[in-house]
């Protein structure tokens, strides 16, 4: 076993996930299973193969510097939970 | 203040690049707008879009990259920093982690010693800005988010921990500041946000090279609060060390008012962000051909600048400082000097009586009344003799009122000096016969008491008489 079930329910917490127990042990056995297959391919001999960093083998897509209007301010918010004076209205976070 | 003690100071910079757009979507990147009114589904992270790399904001980052001296990556890519706050409508940040754009640079600052000082900077690495958080809702229970600022392309600069003062700090963040004002890549104005700024600090024993535990110090809004809540941090962190306590690792907020950092409790289990690539965005291979073609379009930077202005000028270092402060600043003290060849003398003028005019109007240099032309006229009338330097002051000011040229104001208003010894000898013989006693002082050795002559012929001509003149014309009659 390379993670616990403290470390899925930390990450868990980290991506504000609530999990129920059952889940909890399914994904801690899931996870496992992903590191050992890791472990396996970690085996591989990879000398002078340069690291993939992206699935697609593409480079320097860029976009010119140019402003184009999307969205009125209604159809912004219009998914928003809560609106007010223009702006998303969200619980306060507490910051001190 | 804190004897016994080595301070280790180290900077993260944040600056906003001036380009049109944000940094992965076609909003435009403009502060002040009315809020969630230049926003779109990129930035406003709705699922099924796709973030586009501003070829211009990459531009702006190699730019300021090569004018802090750092090597150009010829390999970059963006990250997905995850972390959970309102301002951040996607749940994370496009940043960079392992691969930054730029990294290994760095800038000279004058160290405690008077002596240049060189400090590093590891990396410098291209993110996007988060929305703004507005505390004013109508209950307390909300906050009110704005998310125009969601997407603005942001550089982040890490210094080295070479600091060890927070004066030195500020010397750093001032001296970065000029260098990226000067390259264009931001306007750098920490009041409107545009460069922000944290502190990591830390103190350990002067017998020890062993680093102290890590203080980071966040909101900090001005150049003065850096250094502050620098300074503040020192004694606090000295203090608990003197007395056998351990300094807490931990992020503190700047209380401006109450000069206090005080502990943020909120962000201690956010550190783990969870990074990994971002695979919406393909990676980035500058090519050298480009990264020189920016590297020539760099323009004259502060520090050379400053050493010209010492080298061949022949400027005093505070002089030579407080002139390349600003591109502009910098162009109007050499277009006057093209008017009147005098460095020094320009040097004090425009330090004097411009800056002190400007300060005093609350004009920036690029709203200077006075043309470097018209300044340069100025000095010339003195230098030929058609001026005193105490009438050029009133002159001055009144260029900057009325826009008129110096010579206008001098012709308009006869104050021409008065050069011509018979013009002047009447006034000189009603100051002697008015003031007999200080004319016998005078004779008989006391050689201050002519200083008063001058003075009060000065003020009989009401400042318009050539102050040398009269000195010899008074000497001639008292002999
Ligand atoms: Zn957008």
């Amino acid at each position: 076993m390379k993670i616990a079930v403290t470390e899925v329910e930390y990450v868990a917490h980290l991506a504000r996930l609530a999990l129920d127990e059952e889940e909890k042990v399914g994904f801690t056995r899931q996870l496992n299973d992903i590191l050992t297959h890791m472990d396996r391919l970690s085996r591989l001999d990879t000398e002078g193969v340069p690291p993939t960093y992206h699935a697609i083998d593409m480079k320097n897509v860029f976009r010119a510097d140019q402003t184009r209007t999307w969205l009125s301010r209604a159809e912004a918010l219009a998914n928003a939970p809560d609106q007010e004076n223009g702006c998303v209205k969200v619980p306060r976070v507490v910051e001190e | 203040m804190a004897n016994g003690y080595r301070i280790v100071i180290g900077l993260e910079v944040h600056v906003e690049l001036r380009t049109n757009t944000k940094i992965f979507c076609s909003c435009a990147n403009r502060f002040g707008a009315e809020p969630n009114t230049q926003v779109c589904p990129i930035c406003m992270g709705m699922p099924g879009t796709l973030p586009v790399l501003n070829k211009k904001a990459l531009e702006y980052a190699i730019k300021a990259g090569l004018a802090l001296n750092c090597n150009i990556a010829s390999f970059s890519k963006f990250d997905r920093k995850n972390y959970f706050y309102p301002d951040l409508p996607k749940g994370y940040q496009v940043s960079q982690f392992d691969l930054p754009i730029a990294h290994g640079g760095w800038i000279n600052i004058t160290g405690e010693d008077g002596q240049p000082k060189r400090i590093g900077i590891t990396r410098l690495h291209l993110e996007e800005d988060a929305g703004k958080l507005l505390h004013e809702g109508t209950d307390a229970f909300s906050s009110l988010v704005d998310y125009n600022r969601a997407g603005v392309p942001l550089i982040e600069i890490v210094s080295e921990p070479d600091l060890r003062s927070p004066e030195e700090a500020r010397q750093y963040l001032t001296e970065l500041r000029n260098i990226l004002r000067y390259t264009g890549v931001s306007d750098v104005k920490m009041e409107e946000g545009s460069l922000r700024c944290d502190c990591n600090i830390s103190l350990n024993p002067v017998t020890t090279d062993q680093y102290g535990t890590l203080v980071e110090v966040k909101n900090l809004n001005s150049f003065r609060a850096v250094q502050r809540a620098l300074e503040y941090e020192v004694e606090r962190q000295a203090a608990l060390l003197d007395s056998g306590c351990q300094v807490k690792r931990e992020t503190r907020s700047w209380d401006d008012s109450a000069g206090v950092t005080r502990s943020m409790r909120s962000k201690e289990k956010a550190h783990d962000y969870r990074y990994f690539p971002e695979p919406d965005l393909v990676p980035v291979a500058v090519d050298q051909a480009w990264v020189e073609t920016i590297r020539q379009d760099l323009p004259e930077l502060p520090e050379a600048k400053r050493k010209r202005f010492m080298q061949d000028l022949g400027l005093p270092p505070y002089d030579a400082e407080v002139l390349t402060a600003s591109q502009e600043l910098a162009a109007f003290f050499e277009e006057c000097l093209a008017v009147y060849d005098d460095a020094k003398t320009v040097s004090n003028w425009v330090m004097g009586e411009l800056l002190g005019y400007l300060n005093q109007e609350g004009l920036d240099i690029t709203a200077s009344p006075v043309a470097p032309k018209q300044l340069g006229e100025l000095l010339q009338l003195i230098a030929d003799g058609t001026i005193s330097g105490k009438i050029a002051k009133q002159v001055f000011v009144q260029v900057c009122q009325t826009g008129k040229d110096p010579q206008t104001i001098v012709a308009e208003q006869g104050l021409r000096q008065i050069s011509d010894s018979s013009q002047l000898e009447g006034i000189i013989a009603e100051v002697l016969a008015a003031h007999p006693q200080v004319a016998e002082d005078f004779r008989s050795g006391k050689e201050k008491a002519l200083g008063f002559l001058v003075g009060q012929v000065m003020k009989a001509t009401r400042g318009q008489a050539n102050p040398q003149l009269v000195n010899e014309l008074l000497r001639k009659k008292l002999q």
